[in-house]
């Protein structure tokens, strides 16, 4: 059987950018509110009404600086973030027609400087003081630009080829290409910050090192691999990230088979599956409980819809079926749903003897991602899993901070709170710092 | 069924609706279009001395995205030859008996002139002669033009030498550029002027292009002042309108007014028509959109004109002419505050930061619960919510000086409304105010002590 080739439009940016004339007209649409509800409700509360106001006045630098002073991601935050929960959500237009397209103007500013490697930002005047930022995510680049840009000397430790985290390797193509995420980070070397890729933090050591040649750490680590589903078969499994980060960095080397099965039903369940629909395969994604229960955003599930992916709900994977190595079904039981569980939401419930095979040559799972392993290893204290903060993004260790997906016990994980996380992080770190002559005699 | 028909000064058209002197009415091939339109006439594009036009001729205006507000010209007269015109105006003439047509004409101040340029126009079989006293640029450093319509004896002169030799219907076009618009109004009229018309264009200069540093319209590197038109000067043309249509002498003469300036819409020519026009020309909206526009003016009018109950043009003409006054004249003692409606509005909060910055501070944040709040938020509410927990805005009446700034930036329609109250006072004019007490006006303690009495406070 032949594996289904991805069409050459199949992994291009979804929404072309807004053209100078929609900018114009768009951008004259927004009533410039006071105290705007869209700045608010944007975690890292970038003055919408101002950038877009500059955007219809022609000053596009102008406006890119109102952006990026806020959001060193603007360009990865223009296209990831869930606006319809957000900034577009609060938009006063809202209420009785069209929001503003807040993330598409965010896009076609911050576009306009970083496409002509126009830097907007200078290194602070040094400080002399030392920061190590592990992670190269959004948490990492965002508290390494607010750090470079107080005058603290950052070295940005990844242990990946490429710096930009999920921005790079997680986000399919159809909503942020890699040359995005690397702009961004070429923007943050341009702030002086030394970026080592292909260099990991593994253990306590390693910390006490860092915390031996740096006068603090932040830890912008994300969370894990997709954790196993313990059933018969599972090494047949494709992991849903693995898929995404091949069509993104190497699209060449995606193998699906023609029939995709996609186990799970959150956001990275659904990038998953439009992966594989469209590289062309038939696809259809099965999740144990019903739409209602479904985490994907509404919007998520609507596109997913649209692009032909096919949905079976209530339905439980308990075996791979194989023959010769060749993933040939897999084997379901039908669900029903029972009392609430602890989240509240409905548990399901095996329906006996309703076992069923869905036939198809490629099973991929994405179920979530594990919890930050690591930080068991660097002997930090825990909370559901997670890294422990306080409000100040503080961890229990002295002069280690934390932030990002890593510390995101509450509440859905997400790009923009990641760059908050970093700035929040680097403004305390700074504080710290500032306030400290630090112990250890690193800087002088 | 309105009906539509006019008789201007003796001039007949289906409809009030005609094409103003300029590029529209440049040739008989686009009249013949524009009359298919349904356009009631045509003041055809000015003829007279020879010329020669220039290229680039337009500045645009556009504003927040909107194109074309307004055109400045630095356009001349017709820069076809004469003999040309003037045979294409009688063929239009010959196959559109029903519709006005009406020649514009402009040459130098010389009574033999004007009598060469009278008599051919008579010849052609037109309704009517407009003479054009306006153009701003070009024309008037020759001496025509403007140079005649901002010099009332030029203008009494001038028009007595062509109402002295024709038996036509003579239309004078004022110029806009000019101090009191009567003036040149009392001139025509004393020179047998059989009606009158306005705008012609305002003095401008359009723009500077922030690239090249140029003036716009760049003429090979330079640019001059040219004649504003167009959505953008519609209430200086009504103001000036209104300026006629309330003067005694202009009254007296009992002379009808062809107004334009701005008219886009039906909306627009029916402003007109109620503050006195019997007549409309339209010349920047169609150059925008073209003929086709005529349709919706005449079908948009004569709906409007069902519903009000008009019959005909002269029902609305003037219609809303008793509600002119001066300030003087009004009442001091009439008080409207800005009430908002919670139901509508948006919570822009644009209301409040006006009021706040540059009027009277009297718009207050409420919060749920009837808790008043200041502006600004707490950044750990991030997120969903923030539309629902919005503060609303709230007029405290008490301190509103009913200026009316915020219904005017409220985006939403009839969100705020200015409502009368009662403000406890007996009306008073200012005019009445100060026959009563003459000191009000000459002493700030004299003012203070009648608003002391009156109860009037100012915040
Ligand atoms: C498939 C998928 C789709 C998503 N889509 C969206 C979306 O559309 N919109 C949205 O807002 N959010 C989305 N998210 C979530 C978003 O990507 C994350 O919330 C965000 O990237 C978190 O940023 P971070 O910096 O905390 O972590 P990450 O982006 O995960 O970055 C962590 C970085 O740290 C590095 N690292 C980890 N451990 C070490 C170590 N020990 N030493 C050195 N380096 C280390 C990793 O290699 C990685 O580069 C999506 C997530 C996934 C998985
Ligand atoms: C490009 C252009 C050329 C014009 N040429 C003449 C002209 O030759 N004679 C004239 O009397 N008025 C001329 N006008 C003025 C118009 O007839 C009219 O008075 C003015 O444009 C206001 O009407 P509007 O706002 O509908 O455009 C011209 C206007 C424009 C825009
Ligand atoms: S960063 Fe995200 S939430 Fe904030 S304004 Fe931009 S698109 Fe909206
Ligand atoms: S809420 Fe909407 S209209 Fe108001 S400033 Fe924000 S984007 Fe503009
Ligand atoms: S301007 Fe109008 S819509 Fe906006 S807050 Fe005020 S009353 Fe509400």
């Amino acid at each position: 059987m032949e594996p289904a080739s991805p069409p050459s439009f199949a992994f291009q940016e979804l929404l072309p950018p807004f053209t100078a004339h929609e900018a114009a007209v768009e951008a004259n649409r927004c009533l410039y509110c006071y105290d705007a509800p869209c700045l608010q409700a944007c975690p890292t509360h970038i003055d919408i009404p101002t950038f877009i106001r500059k955007i219809s006045t022609g000053n596009l630098r102008g406006s890119a600086r109102t952006i990026l002073e806020s959001n060193f991601l603007g360009g990865t935050c223009a296209r990831v973030c869930p606006v319809q929960e957000l900034c577009e959500g609060a938009c006063v237009l809202g209420k009785d027609h069209t929001p503003i397209a807040i993330g598409r103007l965010q896009r076609y500013a911050v576009d306009h400087v970083q496409e002509r490697g126009v830097q907007l930002f200078q290194p602070g005047t040094p400080t002399g003081l030392r920061v190590a930022v592990v992670g190269s995510g959004p948490a990492g680049i965002s508290a390494s630009a607010e750090l470079a840009k107080l005058g603290h000397s950052v070295t940005l430790f990844e242990r990946r080829e490429l710096a930009g985290g999920l921005s790079t390797y997680g986000i399919i193509v159809l909503r942020e290409p890699v040359e995005v995420a690397q702009r961004e980070v070429e923007a943050l070397k341009a702030l002086g910050v030394t970026v080592t890729t292909q260099t990991e933090l593994t253990d306590r050591a390693g910390l006490d090192l860092l915390l031996s040649e740096y006068d603090a750490v932040f830890l912008g680590l994300g969370l894990g691999a997709v954790p196993a589903m313990g059933i018969p078969g599972e090494a047949h499994i494709l992991d849903g990230l693995g898929v995404i980060e091949a069509s993104k960095v190497a699209p060449e080397t995606l193998r699906l088979g023609e029939r995709v099965v996609v186990i799970g039903a959150g956001n990275t369940a659904i990038d998953a599956a439009t992966v594989a629909r469209r590289a062309g395969a038939d696809t259809l994604m099965v999740y144990r409980r019903t739409e209602h229960e479904m985490t994907a955003y509404r919007h998520e599930y609507e596109f997913a819809l649209h692009e032909g992916i096919r949905f079976t709900f209530l339905t439980q994977p308990i075996e791979v079926v194989a023959e010769g190595g060749q993933v040939t079904g897999l084997k379901c039981v039908q669900m029903r749903l029972g009392a609430p569980d602890s989240s509240g939401r409905p548990r399901p419930e095996a329906v006996p003897g309703s076992e069923f095979v869905i036939p198809c040559d490629t099973v991929i799972k994405a179920i979530g991602q594990e919890k930050p392993a690591l930080a068991v290893a660097l002997g930090l204290e825990l909370e559901g899993g997670y890294i422990r903060v306080d409000d100040t993004l503080a961890t229990s260790l002295p002069r280690v901070y934390a932030g990002g997906d890593c510390v995101r016990v509450r509440g859905s994980a997400s790009t923009v709170m990641a760059v908050q996380d970093g700035k929040i992080a680097a403004a305390a770190i700074h504080a710290a710092l500032s306030m400290a002559v630090p112990e250890h005699g690193a800087a002088d | 069924m309105a009906d539509l028909s006019i008789n201007f000064a003796g001039i007949r058209a289906p409809n009030p609706f005609w094409l103003a002197s300029a590029p529209p009415t440049n040739s008989g091939p686009q009249i013949h279009r524009a009359f298919e339109h349904g356009w009631g006439g045509a003041v055809w594009k000015t003829i007279g001395a020879p010329v020669l036009n220039i290229s680039n001729r337009y500045g645009g205006l556009s504003l927040g995205g909107q194109r074309l507000l307004a055109i400045n010209n630095v356009e001349l007269i017709s820069d076809r030859p004469l003999d040309v015109n003037l045979r294409e105006i009688a063929e239009v003439k010959r196959m559109w008996p029903d519709r006005a047509v009406i020649v514009s004409a402009m040459v130098d101040a010389d009574p033999k002139a004007w009598r060469d340029i009278v008599m051919m126009i008579e010849d052609t079989g037109a309704d009517g002669i407009e003479l054009n006293y306006g153009c701003p640029q070009g024309m008037s450093e020759r001496g025509m033009g403007a140079a005649v319509g901002q010099v009332p004896e030029m203008c009494q002169l001038n028009t007595h030498w062509v109402t002295s030799v024709t038996k036509l219907p003579v239309i004078v076009k004022l110029t806009p550029n000019v101090t009191h618009i009567t003036d040149p109004a009392h001139a025509a009229l004393a020179g047998g002027a059989n009606a009158l018309s306005l705008i012609n264009t305002i003095n401008s200069i359009m723009r500077v292009d922030l690239d090249t540093l140029q003036i716009t319209p760049n003429i090979g590197g330079r640019g001059t002042h040219g004649g504003y038109a167009g959505p953008a000067v519609k209430p200086i043309a009504l103001n000036m309108l209104t300026e006629l249509m309330t003067d005694a002498e202009v009254l007296r003469s009992g002379v009808p007014i062809c107004g334009m300036g701005g008219i886009q819409t039906w909306r627009d020519a029916a402003e007109f028509l109620l503050l006195g026009a019997t007549s409309l020309q339209v010349c920047t909206a169609a150059m925008h959109y073209g003929y086709r526009i005529v349709e919706d003016m005449i079908d948009g009018l004569s709906n409007w004109m069902d519903d009000k109950g008009f019959a005909t043009i002269y029902d609305v003409a003037g219609r809303s002419l008793p509600q002119v006054s001066t300030f003087g004249q009004l009442d001091l003692s009439y008080q409207a505050v800005a009430r908002i409606n919670p139901d509508k509005c948006i919570q822009c909060n644009l209301c409040y930061v006006a009021c706040n910055d540059t009027a009277h501070q009297c718009i207050d944040l409420y919060a749920e619960g009837g808790i008043r709040v200041d502006p600004g938020f707490d950044p750990r509410m991030n997120g969903k919510g923030v539309a629902d927990t919005r503060p609303t805005p709230v007029v405290r009446e008490p301190d509103c000086v009913g200026c009316a700034l915020c219904v005017n930036v409220c985006p939403v329609d009839g969100c705020i409304e200015m409502v009368s109250v009662p403000s406890g006072r007996e009306s008073v004019t200012w005019d009445q105010l100060t026959a009563q007490r003459p000191a009000v006006t000459q002493q700030w303690a004299a003012m203070e002590a009648y608003r002391d009495e009156a109860g009037i406070e100012i915040h």
